[in-house]
């Protein structure tokens, strides 16, 4: 386990910038507890503090997780977001999509958003925005995405076309066991 | 038997209002009279109807009436045969044969052939009569009318046989099979499953009332013996374990075990009150169309579900970390664990990390929890619930759960000791330990628990009543739990520890269970695993489990309570607060022992020789030490999670 270096550092924030914007100083600065980045092997973990002193005394080899997983590092040094964060993105997300009950679990199979599936999404939304998609019903973060279109654009777009293109779903949580996610 | 007896006192009165026209002597028998109450008054009957008959067909002319009369007879006749068989056969045997069990045996065969004789033998005569009356137009309907009489007689014999069979082979002594007879039979054929049930059933009839009800020469082993051999082969169970489930319950009540444990139990879910509240998650779920109830009044976060329409381990709210599948019986040791937010809690078997995330919750995602695993993969389970229920305070690890105690000495306020086991009490889950687990795997799994739960109470802070700085409550505190029934496992395992380390078994906190067991076999356990909860699938419709609440008295070895004196100086010498505690815990203890003693009476022979030593060092210590040792603060209460800050996703929705 090590800190980010400066250049992994900046890779991450512009991800989660991508998602919530400037509300990445506020994952930084939090209130109630100073958390921290930390990598161990190439996965990049949201860690607080006394969790993060109470994780050293576990020897390398035999520690696994500690808090928060938040993404993994490419071989090529991109970062890439895993299902794990969107807990935080849902918290400081900037645009929103709900999706209808009806389309729910099409999106929990790994599916696009489509328009006849869209019930409401955050005006001014640019396309390749970084979304967050919750469930219209209850409220709950179903996964993140980008979106395909505008906001302006998806009120004039067939009811077939991708208005949000699938990135990560909660339905990883059964299917990523397999795919070595966690 | 009781059937037997009411016919026979209903018939009785009828037949000696019917010998009133004409007195016979009777025949014989003053040993009959003491021997058979019954038969002396019918038997006369038998006889004294056919000289009625000879006499009313003799003298009268109106056959019509005859016929009648004969017909009323002949109906009353069968029931008085079967009744006592003795009669018709007074000549050849002596009466006193026939008690209630040969008589089932000589009964059906004899008595046809008597009473074809005797029915001849009437026949003859009215024939005899007849001829000499030479009644010739009536003859034909006479005859039809006797052979009429004939076949209902035979029928209404075969019908008493066949009631008198099914009485015997319901009163009579079961008698067990013999093995030759039994391993013949079932090689040839399957047996049923009826039959065997029946056959439990049996034994477990002549078990209840031994004395009265069992076998000449078979004694309550062999019944056992043959009921280990029926239930295994009922419910598909190696007969050794079956013969282990025997050995902790009675008889009856190993059946019921076995019975649940075939049967599922209900599926239970708990609410994640890190992101929902029950109330709004049992509303989102009814809407789905599943169909829940609250679990029970001691959980404020189960909930059971009773029907579903939809896979409840793949809907959006479990998806979204709303709740997690966990049965009632695994939320009892974290129940017991009472984890207290800020602490810092060790989960040695941790995977699939139900257990870690409620403590978690418990711990309102402060402090630090450590799930550790031995293996690796199965890690990934734990990580990846961890995530879904969205718990921040948790880290895994993959240690040898062995290893713990050198590892981290003392770290650790709590730990959960949820040990691995063989599953004798989750066997509705996993039918193979039904075939797979032996009494040898058994063992070896309490081998390893031993070497765990020392391990666990090493890396255990020593018990410090409220006196922790970090935390309001005691930490110290650890509690061994399995899936298991079996005493190798639970007490076993526990009563070692007791010896091993310095520790003492406290109140679970678990208002329902029954006690651990204190003496199994020719084992005497410490009284105080009195304290210790099981729970059985067929008491409490929960998966069988085991839970023993541990605090750690001091961090002294074995080796140091070998030497008393050597102990006893070293306190003296440093005396801190910590061991006058655990000293007044011990003083405590031995009083409880010591009651115990004196209303149980039996005891083992270390327990004595402990009290007295005991005793000897609490009056020194009554001598050295004036200054009293603090008083344990009452634990103060935490609410717990009933009330819990608002769900992040809300507040971030209100944010944006």
């Amino acid at each position: 386990m090590r800190p980010l270096t400066e250049e992994e550092t900046k890779t991450v924030f512009l991800k989660l910038s991508e998602y919530i914007g400037k509300n990445v100083e506020r994952m930084i600065n939090r209130s109630d507890e100073r958390h921290c980045f930390r990598l161990i092997k190439d996965r990049c973990y949201y860690i607080s503090e006394s969790v993060m002193k109470a994780s050293t005394s576990i020897s390398r080899d035999s520690l696994l997780h500690v808090g928060t997983c938040l993404g993994k590092f490419t071989k090529s040094g991109k970062f890439r977001l895993h299902i794990t964060s969107l807990e935080y993105l849902a918290q400081y997300a900037k645009y929103k999509v709900w999706v209808k009950p009806s389309s729910e679990m099409s999106f929990l199979y790994g599916n696009n958003v489509t328009k006849n599936g869209l019930a409401r999404i955050t005006e001014n939304t640019p396309q390749f925005a970084g979304v967050v998609v919750f469930s219209m019903s209850s409220n709950i973060p179903l996964g993140f995405g980008v979106a395909a279109q505008s906001t302006d654009h998806c009120q004039t777009l067939d009811p077939m076309g991708n208005v949000v293109l699938h990135q990560a779903d909660i339905g990883e949580y059964l299917r990523g066991l397999e795919e070595d996610i966690f | 038997m009781v059937a037997k007896n009411s016919k026979k006192r209903k018939s009785t009165p009828r037949k000696e209002v019917a010998p009133k026209k004409k007195v016979v002597a009777r025949p014989d028998s003053d040993e009959e009279e003491v021997e058979q109450e019954k038969p002396k008054s019918k038997r006369p009957v038998a006889k004294k109807q056919a000289k009625k008959q000879k006499e009313v067909s003799s003298s009268s002319d109106d056959s019509g009436s005859d016929s009648q009369e004969e017909s009323s007879v002949s109906g009353d006749e069968p029931k008085s045969i079967k009744a006592d068989d003795s009669g018709s056969e007074e000549e050849d045997t002596s009466p006193k044969e026939f008690t209630d069990e040969n008589a089932k045996w000589l009964k059906p065969k004899k008595k046809k052939e008597q009473l074809l004789s005797s029915d001849d033998d009437d026949e003859e005569d009215d024939k005899e009569q007849d001829d000499d009356d030479s009644d010739d137009e009536l003859l034909e309907v006479e005859r039809q009318a006797q052979q009429l009489d004939e076949e209902l007689l035979a029928e209404q014999e075969e019908a008493a046989a066949e009631l008198q069979r099914t009485i015997d082979h319901d009163t009579q002594v079961y008698q067990l099979p013999t093995a030759d007879e039994w391993d013949t039979e079932a090689t040839d054929r399957l047996v049923a499953p009826s039959e065997l049930q029946s056959h439990i059933t049996q034994i477990l009839y002549v078990l209840s009332e031994f004395q009265e009800r069992r076998e000449h020469g078979k004694s309550r082993a062999d019944y056992i013996d043959w009921l280990v051999r029926f239930a295994a082969e009922l419910h598909g169970y190696i007969p050794e374990l079956v013969r282990y489930f025997c050995t902790m319950f009675s008889p009856p009540e190993a059946m019921e075990f076995l019975q649940a444990s075939d049967r599922p139990r209900p599926l239970v879910i708990r609410t994640n009150t890190l992101k929902a509240r029950r109330k709004d998650l049992a509303a989102s779920l009814m809407k789905r169309g599943v169909t829940l109830d609250p679990l029970a009044r001691w959980s404020k976060v189960g909930l059971k579900i009773v029907e579903s329409p939809v896979p409840i381990g793949a809907t959006p709210e479990y998806l979204g970390g709303l709740y997690m599948l966990q049965s009632a019986a695994s939320m009892c040791p974290i129940l017991a664990l009472d984890p207290q937010p800020k602490e810092r809690i060790l989960d040695v078997s941790a995977a699939p990390g139900g257990k870690t995330s409620y403590m978690a919750q418990l711990m309102r995602n402060t402090g630090v929890i450590v799930a550790n695993d031995l293996k690796a993969e199965r890690q990934k389970a734990t990580v990846a619930n961890l995530h879904r229920l969205g718990v921040h305070n948790a880290m895994t690890c993959c240690h040898d759960g062995r290893q713990l105690g050198k590892k981290y000495p003392q770290r650790f306020d709590r730990i959960l000791l949820d040990a691995p086991c063989s599953g004798l009490g989750v066997i509705s889950r996993d039918p193979s330990v039904k075939v797979q687990r032996t009494i040898e795997d058994i063992k070896n799994c309490a081998h390893l628990q031993k070497e765990l739960i020392l391990a666990a109470i090493d890396a255990l802070k020593v018990y410090r009543p409220g006196c922790d700085k970090k935390s309001s409550s005691d930490s110290g505190t650890m509690v061994y739990s399995t899936c298991s029934v079996a005493v190798y496992e639970n007490e076993e395992v526990v009563n070692y520890a007791l010896q091993k380390r310095d520790i003492k078994i406290v109140e679970t906190g678990l208002e329902f269970g029954k006690p651990g067991f204190v003496r199994y076999q020719q084992q005497r356990f410490h009284p105080s695993l009195a304290l210790t909860r099981r729970f059985y699938p067929h008491v409490h419709n929960m998966d069988g489990f085991y839970v023993a609440k541990i605090i750690k008295l001091s961090d002294r070895k074995p080796e140091d309570t070998l030497e008393p004196e050597e102990e006893n100086e070293e306190k003296a010498a440093v005396p801190t607060n910590n061991d006058k505690a655990s000293s007044k815990k011990k003083k405590k203890k031995n009083k409880k022992v010591l009651g115990k003693k004196r209303k149980g009476g039996d005891e083992e022979d270390d327990d004595n020789k402990d009290t007295e030593e005991d005793q000897a060092k609490k009056k020194k210590k009554g001598a050295k030490f004036s200054v009293p040792p603090p008083k344990p603060q009452p634990k103060e209460k935490k609410k717990t999670n009933a009330k819990v800050t608002k769900p992040r996703r809300k507040r971030a929705a209100t944010d944006a």
